[in-house]
């Protein structure tokens, strides 16, 4: 089992937690405007990195508030974890190769 | 090829089994070939076999980064069944039922293939109503599937406890035409008999680059063993498929979470089927060598660490220890983790890709293998021809974009 430092509780184990998935996908501002292929991009398509991860927790079974995390998925290990509107905290070994969105 | 029959089999008993030879050449990789399937799991083996067999390509390679079967082929809990609720799975699952059933045969290799039948309990009035529901469908798209009340759940399984038990077992739907098959031996009779039609099986192999030509088409592929040219190239990589793709600079619906199983210390004949259950979570069967099989669920994030949380496992036992009381005080032997690629709708993409010449065989999430001969003979047909076999041509990439899903979520029986 995990253990998870949640930005705002600190560490707890990973049972008090839901996965959301990759981070940095942002909603279209205009979502009339958007063509399929951009649509499907935002819906469907995903990294799925190997390597380090930008994915979002949410601290279900205890504060419930959202945060965003970076993992390395070749090892689970957690690099950092950071609130939402923050940026990745960049460290050493992390391949920050993904453009951040929001 | 040294064929198998009994015959063979008495002269290697009265030969103290010393006669028998290497099923399969070591093959050193070539400097080109017609085509390339990465992957050596029982989907990339068997698509090999088949484009040899039945299209004529026999100047082919398999590259695997490790050893054959040693994937998810060697990791699964070996269940095959085909009562999926959309007809183009049930077309897709049952094609590959079908070919199960005559496969030890074509291949002459035993794939211990036991047809005894996959029971899938319901514990609520939801179950009851959402299981009925897949066998009607099934049975009126040709598949076979039938509706047992709770005691006749029973009486197919004895060992089923269906009344002391917090979710009390209210029903079952019951394939009798699912069961399992040897996981390795599926893996090993497609590479023994790819390799007698000349198909090349290289391992420790990586696959690390794919080239293209001026026009964007398949040229080459980059492995760890040099470089291979080549106009046609089949990706069978499971949950590596996205590492694969991104090669090519293809971002595909795929996400990869660790799925874990675990088996029992070997035990008497004691469990004559196949159960699984959704709401409380857990599968089961009995190995031939006696080991109690049991499939637990996905972690909840993604991950390529083939291993997964502790959690997971125990909450599969307590599912198995209420259904199955007589089991409580089975020490577990083994557990282990394979990594799987889950789309959004839990149906496969077996495809053409937007590159000329690159394939796709990917999606399987926590139930490939079931689908192995059936999945290898249709990608086969789309290398081949260029274009998808009829059974799977609705398992495209564009689906997405163009709202055609096949969600087929509820169909899996234990939650992704």
């Amino acid at each position: 089992m995990l253990l998870i430092e949640c930005p705002y509780c600190g560490e707890r184990p990973e049972l008090e937690f839901s996965h959301g998935g990759q981070a940095h996908i942002a909603r279209a501002q205009n979502p009339s405007e958007v063509s399929a292929d951009e649509w499907t991009n935002f819906l469907y398509m995903r990294d799925n990195v190997k390597g380090v991860h930008a994915e979002r927790w949410r601290h279900t079974h205890g504060c419930g508030r959202f945060f965003n995390a970076l993992r390395d998925t070749m090892t689970d290990h957690f690099v950092g974890t950071y609130k939402v509107g923050e940026q990745p905290p960049v460290a050493a070994g992390a391949q920050a190769d993904r453009k951040v969105q929001s | 090829m040294q064929p198998f029959s009994g015959l063979s089999l008495l002269r290697g008993g009265l030969s103290g089994q010393r006669g028998w030879k290497q099923q399969w050449r070591k093959a050193q990789p070539k400097a080109a070939y017609d085509a390339v399937i990465v992957g050596g799991g029982g989907h990339g083996l068997g698509a090999a076999y088949y484009l040899a067999k039945e299209h004529g390509l026999q100047n082919i390679a398999v590259l695997e980064k490790s050893w054959i079967g040693g994937g998810n082929t060697g990791r699964n809990t070996t269940i095959i069944r085909s009562n999926y609720l959309f007809a183009e799975s049930a077309a897709l699952y049952d094609h590959a039922l079908r070919l199960w059933e005559t496969l030890s045969q074509q291949l002459n290799y035993n794939m211990m293939f036991s047809q005894r039948g996959v029971l899938m309990l319901a514990h609520t009035v939801h179950d009851v109503h959402t299981s009925k529901r897949h066998v009607h469908a099934n049975r009126a798209a040709g598949v076979d599937n039938e509706w047992l009340t709770a005691s006749q759940a029973q009486a197919f399984c004895p060992v089923l406890n269906i009344n002391d038990i917090r979710y009390p077992v209210l029903g079952a739907a019951l394939q009798r035409r699912g069961g399992t098959a040897r996981h390795d031996a599926v893996a090993w009779g497609f590479a023994r008999a790819a390799d007698a039609l000349g198909v090349d099986i290289v391992e420790n192999c990586e696959v690390t680059g794919i080239q293209r030509d001026s026009q964007g088409a398949v040229a080459a592929v980059e492995t760890t063993r040099g470089l291979i040219r080549t106009p046609k190239v089949g990706v069978c990589a499971a949950g590596h498929t996205s590492v694969i793709m991104k090669m090519v600079g293809l971002q595909l619906p795929l996400e990869s979470f660790p799925l874990q199983a675990l088996v029992s210390e070997p035990v008497k004949p004691i469990f004559p089927c196949v159960v699984m259950s959704n709401t409380i979570h857990a599968y089961i069967s009995q190995s031939d060598k006696g080991e109690l099989v049991i499939g637990a669920g996905t972690d909840a994030y993604t991950s390529y660490t083939q291993r997964g949380g502790l959690h997971i496992d125990s909450h599969a036992l307590e599912a198995i220890c209420e259904l199955f009381p007589m089991f409580r005080r089975l020490r577990m032997l083994r557990t282990w983790g394979g990594i799987v690629d889950v789309t959004p709708d839990r149906s496969p993409i077996i495809a053409k890709t937007p590159v000329p010449g690159l394939y796709v065989n990917c999606g399987w999430g926590t139930g490939g293998f079931k689908a192995t001969p059936g999945s290898a003979h249709v990608f086969a047909h789309t290398i081949a021809h260029d274009e998808p076999h009829p059974v799977n041509a609705p398992f495209t990439i564009e689906r997405f974009r163009d709202g055609h899903l096949i969600d087929e979520a509820a169909a899996a029986a234990v939650a992704h």
